[in-house]
């Protein structure tokens, strides 16, 4: 699915470059249910930012499906996330002012499905979460937990082929977070995603088949998947 | 789901989209009270001078007097030494002394066929003078005057021409009365007179009125009807077919009669904006001729309606402008920080998938909606203004120009008028102060409130559009 080649990725200006990725190589196959750890400020968000498409590379080739995302046009790069990938924040960044549903629908208006499909998928999406009962509520009146239940549902919605989580369950308790990650698993599975899941927790880390560890830039351990 | 984004977020921001759209509400509405106060002074402007001028008229033409053409009238009694003691009457119908010379009536199809002229009348300004007594016994070497029982009347007499009502002073009048002239009275002893005038002298449509001749003679002339000049005017006291005064008029000290002779010509242009062109046509046609437009005579024009005129074109104008600049600036400046306060908002919609310009189209549309808001209140606040000016604005005086002086050659139809006019004492008109509100005004106001919105929306929307993903998301809060 992906092939990382020689990445880097610097931030900054003269006197100020910060080096956030040097020369990563890494294969992820399909499927693949990859975990990367690493202290604070190491290049893990980086990494993943550029696995997603929303940044690109300083320099060095990020295959993803056959085609480069480090050179691929920017509405290309949008239609490719669209359709493709899904993401889950660690801040779960929901949409305020729109109910559980329809944050979930918003990952569907850029396919350009009718309002009933899109509906329908956003329905589905949340029964698959355990959250049907609550469609119609603004993110302020869900828990921590149900709010990220709401983020893996507008991930998933859309059957990409790659999840990539950023820290999913960094503002959540214990048990809520286990409930996550077992979540993230059951979908893992079931839907067959390939999943790169950026954590500073072991517990976590450890539910994923393999795992990495990017220290200042550079990824340790990154074998193919 | 635009939509239910778009009022979930205005719902969000109530307090700063209110305050954005009551800002673009108050330039809206100041615009459509200004410029509806404009309007009404503009109108009232017309209506002075309309009645000074008659409606559809832009320019008037007029010839100077020949040298040596002024002076007294002049009349004989008859042949032979008069007897003392005998009667005699006369009725006599001569050019009025206004300093404007006859010229040729031809010039007035000549004018008509110009381009850009529109229409073109000609008319007569006479004088009938009705003298009437008993001749005086004068005795030689007499140590007092001699006893006399003389008696003068005068009336003032108009030629219009009927083929032209669209131009000339009957324009403006109003039918109080009867009947107009029309084309069949062109021959006919017909007279409009008046109302004043019809009042002071018990005139009504079936009474006559003596109109004197050259050779002192007197014809009655049926009154058809009965006209009313609008308020300022200083209509004529009767109202003849051209051809009928001409046949009858002389040209005062001399003598000589005035067939196929017009003393000024009115003239109404295609447009507004052909009057330039159409006076330099007509200096071409009539060199020695003397062109008088309505802003010339408007510029004569002094007053509180002046002032106002003034106020509403200088301070008015600008003082609207002013707040609708601030207004747009306002709405900008607040979309701008709603923008960057839902960074981390945008930055989530493309790590989804949304194109950037669906987010800009978003924003765009939120501002919009504002900006709708606010033409609509704008358009209350914009009626409301103009009712306040139209119910409470004090009766607004308009001062014709006492100084004005002869200089050379007549002066024209402006000289003319102003000289009556100085006649009667200092001459104001007063007129009450309306305010109207039009379409094109609304839309306008509606427009620019729209438009303040797109403004804003777009400085917002280049804000989002420039947003990269990874910063955005990066960023806390």
């Amino acid at each position: 699915m992906y092939r990382l080649t020689d990445v880097t990725k610097t931030y900054g200006k003269r006197h100020a470059l910060v080096h956030a990725l040097r020369g990563v190589d890494a294969v992820i196959d399909d499927g693949a249910w990859l975990a990367i750890q690493g202290p604070t400020g190491h290049g893990k968000s980086t990494l993943l930012q550029l696995l997603g498409g929303l940044d690109r590379p300083t320099s060095g080739r990020i295959e993803f499906a056959g085609r480069d995302l480090a050179v691929l046009r920017e509405d290309r790069l949008t239609g490719v996330r669209a359709r493709s990938i899904g993401f889950v924040f660690q801040t779960f960044n929901l949409m305020p002012t729109l109910s559980a549903q329809e944050n979930v629908e918003t990952a569907l208006v850029p396919l350009g499905l009718p309002a009933a499909a899109r509906r329908r998928r956003a329905a589905a999406a949340l029964d698959q979460v355990g959250l049907s009962d609550r469609g119609r509520h603004l993110p302020a009146e869900l828990s921590g937990g149900q709010q990220q239940r709401v983020a893996i549902a507008r991930a998933v919605v859309k059957e990409p082929a790659v999840l990539l989580a950023d820290e999913p369950t960094g503002n959540l308790d214990e048990g809520t977070r286990d409930e996550i990650i077992a979540l993230l698993a059951r979908l893992w599975r079931e839907q067959g995603l390939t999943m790169v899941m950026v954590t500073h927790d072991s517990v976590v880390a450890r539910r994923a088949e393999r795992q990495a560890v990017l220290r200042d830039g550079l990824l340790a351990a990154a074998q193919q998947v | 789901m635009f939509l239910t984004y778009l009022w979930r977020e205005l719902r969000r921001r109530a307090r700063q989209a209110v305050f954005i759209a009551l800002g673009l509400a108050l330039g809206v509405g100041l615009v459509i009270t200004v410029t509806a106060a404009s309007s009404g002074v503009k109108n009232a402007q017309g209506t002075v001078l309309h009645s000074l001028y008659g409606i559809g008229t832009d320019i008037t033409v007029d010839a100077p007097a020949a040298p040596g053409s002024g002076g007294p009238s002049r009349f004989s009694v008859g042949g032979g030494l008069p007897t003392a003691g005998s009667s005699f009457s006369k009725d006599l119908l001569l050019l009025a002394s206004t300093g404007l010379g006859p010229m040729d009536a031809g010039a007035v199809p000549r004018i008509r066929r110009l381009p850009h002229v529109s229409a073109a009348a000609g008319t007569l300004v006479l004088t009938n003078l009705d003298v009437s007594g008993t001749m005086p016994s004068i005795r030689r070497n007499a140590l007092r005057r001699p006893d006399t029982s003389i008696n003068t009347s005068s009336f003032s007499v108009l030629g219009v021409d009927l083929a032209a009502a669209r131009a000339g002073p009957l324009s403006s009048s109003r039918l109080t009365a009867g009947r107009a002239f029309t084309s069949s009275d062109a021959r006919s002893d017909v007279a409009l007179v008046d109302a004043d005038y019809a009042a002071q002298h018990k005139l009504r449509p079936g009474s006559s009125v003596t109109i004197g001749s050259d050779d002192g003679t007197g014809t009655s002339f049926r009154v058809i009807g009965v006209l009313r000049a609008p308020p300022g005017a200083t209509p004529a006291d009767v109202y003849l077919p051209l051809a009928r005064a001409e046949a009858l008029g002389a040209a005062a000290r001399g003598g000589g009669n005035l067939k196929h002779k017009v003393n000024t010509v009115y003239v109404a242009a295609s447009s507004a904006a052909d009057i330039g062109a159409v006076q330099h046509e007509i200096s071409t046609l009539l060199p020695t001729a003397t062109l008088t437009t309505s802003g010339d005579l408007a510029s004569q024009v002094t007053g509180s309606l002046a002032s106002t005129a003034s106020l509403a074109d200088n301070l008015g104008k600008w003082l609207a402008a002013a707040v609708l600049i601030a207004a747009f600036l306002l709405a900008s400046l607040l979309t701008l920080a709603a923008v960057s306060r839902r960074v981390r908002e945008f930055g989530t919609l493309k790590a989804l998938g949304w194109r950037s310009r669906r987010i800009v189209g978003q924003v765009m549309g939120e501002s919009v909606a504002v900006g709708i808001a606010g033409a609509a209140i704008g358009v209350a606040l914009g009626f409301a203004g103009a009712a306040l000016v139209t119910r409470l604005a004090p009766p607004l005086s308009a001062t014709v120009d006492q100084g004005l002086s002869r200089t050379g050659a007549g002066l024209g139809a402006r000289s003319r008028i102003l000289q009556s006019l100085a006649h009667t004492g200092a001459h104001t008109v007063s007129v009450h102060l309306t305010a109207p509100v039009t379409i094109s005004v609304l839309l306008t106001a509606v427009l620019l409130a729209v438009a303040g919105g797109l403004l804003a929306g777009a400085f917002g929307g280049w804000r989002a559009a420039r947003l990269r993903p990874a910063a955005a998301l990066a960023r806390v809060g």
